[in-house]
Order: C-alpha cells, then sequence, then structure tokens
C-alpha cells in the first residue's frame, strides 16, 4: 500500500532544459520551502532522472517519489 | 586533555574546512560560443547545487563580455585594433567548430531557440543573479587594451590577478579550465 504525500506546491517545469531545472527547483526550495514541505517539480527533461537525485544528495534534501512520464513527477522533500 | 572538548574542537574544524571548500573555481580562456556556453551551464548549475562559484576571464574570454553599446575610452592604435577584430560580446562569439562563415553559428543559434535552450546573454545574466562572481584578468585586457567601461553591466564584476585566481583555487573543491 503507497501511502498518500502531502503535497504543499507544484512547479511546472516543462519544456526547460539543462540547467534551468536545477537552478529554478534549487531556488524554490531554498527561499520558499520549510524544511518537511514537499515540492513536486514536473519536468520534461530526460536529463532530470540524473539531475534530479543528484542534486537532491548534494544539498541534502530528499527525492521521496518519482512519477516517470511524458512529463515526469519528483516529489521533493525539503530537509535542511 | 578533555577527549569531549577535543572532539568538539575537532568537529567545529571540519566544519569551517567544509564550509571554505565547497566551490567552484573556473578559468575561462576559451572566447568560443560553445565553450562559454557549457562555463555557465556548470556556473549556474553548481549554484544549484549550493556551491559558491568564481569564474576568472582571460585571454579570448574576456572581449565575450564586452557590451555591444559601450566603447572603451582612451585607447591607443593597438587597443582599437584589437577592439575592432575581437567579438563585441556574447552576442557575437561564434562556435568553435562548424561556424562556416556565419552559417553554422546561426544555425546553432536558429535551433537553440526553437528547442528552448538559453542564450549565451540569457546565462549570463541568469548567473549574475544568482550571483557567481566574475574576476577579469588585468592583463588581458590591458594586452588588448581593453577598458572596464566596456564591459557588460554585470553585478560585482571585478578586475584580478593570477594570485587571486589561485587563493580561491586554493580553497574550492572543484577548479576547472575551458
Amino acid at each position: 500500500m503507497s501511502e498518500e504525500i502531502k503535497v504543499d506546491a507544484t512547479m511546472d517545469l516543462k519544456g526547460l532544459k539543462c540547467p534551468l531545472p536545477i537552478v529554478r527547483v534549487s531556488k524554490k526550495v531554498k527561499d520558499e520551502m520549510q524544511v518537511g514541505q514537499v515540492l513536486v517539480a514536473e519536468t520534461t527533461d530526460p536529463g532530470a532522472h540524473a539531475d534530479f537525485p543528484a542534486w537532491a544528495k548534494t544539498s541534502g534534501n530528499e527525492i521521496v517519489k518519482v512519477e516517470k512520464g511524458d512529463v515526469s513527477k519528483f516529489y521533493i522533500k525539503k530537509l535542511k | 586533555m578533555d577527549i569531549t572538548k577535543e572532539l568538539e574542537s575537532l568537529r567545529r574544524d571540519l566544519e569551517e574546512h567544509k564550509g571554505s571548500g565547497n566551490k567552484l573555481s573556473m578559468v575561462v580562456f576559451s572566447g568560443d560560443l560553445d565553450k562559454l556556453l557549457a562555463s555557465f551551464i556548470i556556473a549556474t548549475g553548481a549554484i544549484a547545487m549550493g556551491m559558491e562559484v568564481v569564474m576568472f576571464f582571460t585571454f579570448w574570454a574576456t572581449p565575450a563580455l564586452r557590451d555591444k553599446k559601450k566603447r572603451g575610452k582612451g585607447k591607443d592604435i593597438f587597443g582599437k585594433m584589437f577592439g575592432f577584430m575581437l567579438p563585441k560580446g556574447p552576442s557575437k562569439v561564434v562556435l568553435s567548430k562548424m561556424h562556416m562563415g556565419g552559417m553554422g553559428t546561426g544555425m546553432m543559434k536558429h535551433l537553440m531557440k526553437k528547442k528552448n535552450i538559453s542564450s549565451l546573454d540569457d546565462m549570463i545574466a541568469l548567473a549574475g543573479e544568482l550571483g557567481v562572481k566574475i574576476y577579469v584578468c588585468e592583463m588581458s585586457m590591458d594586452l588588448m587594451g581593453m577598458k572596464m567601461d566596456e564591459m557588460i553591466d554585470y553585478p560585482g564584476m571585478e578586475l584580478a590577478g593570477v594570485a587571486k585566481f589561485l587563493e580561491e583555487a586554493a580553497g574550492s573543491r572543484v577548479q576547472l579550465f575551458i
């Protein structure tokens, strides 16, 4: 059973290319999100599947769920 | 010796060390559009990764930071010649390969726009917004007769020499030469 994730904000990054998805997400997480909140990033950039986990690991945040598709959704939890 | 105190102090040293090294220092030497784009993509990406970023512009990369609308005052004949021959700013630099007298570069810019990839001008503006620090090599400016008053408006752009670069590089976890 998958538990429902409470989403606090959503970001439309469709059509944006490297490095903009990561730049926008990092800014939003840093400036506007509270610790514990979840941001859903919607992206069409295939590179995001490598980039978002790398960014999360380096910046100390967590990807709690990924929905793959033409538009992929990354559920990002702010940890610090 | 109090072991807890010692551990505490070691931990503090480690934290300080960590913080100071989380930096990317880049020498941007090339004046090619493709390499400049790569530099700025890496720079803005590094900021997103939580790093501090310092770029040093030297040699052929320096004229890429000129503003096409500005003119440097008080240039000698060589400065004027260099000024005429070198690309005037980010919108004038060309590809390192397949420029083909302008056709290749034009086609690449067209494709980038179509595929929604940021132009070099946009990337420089974004870098400025994100706080990427830019130093310009004083010697290159002097050699090519360029003046600071003909450079683009970039927040915090400063002249520097090799010692400044080496100081920054020594305190950086990542160093690149592009």
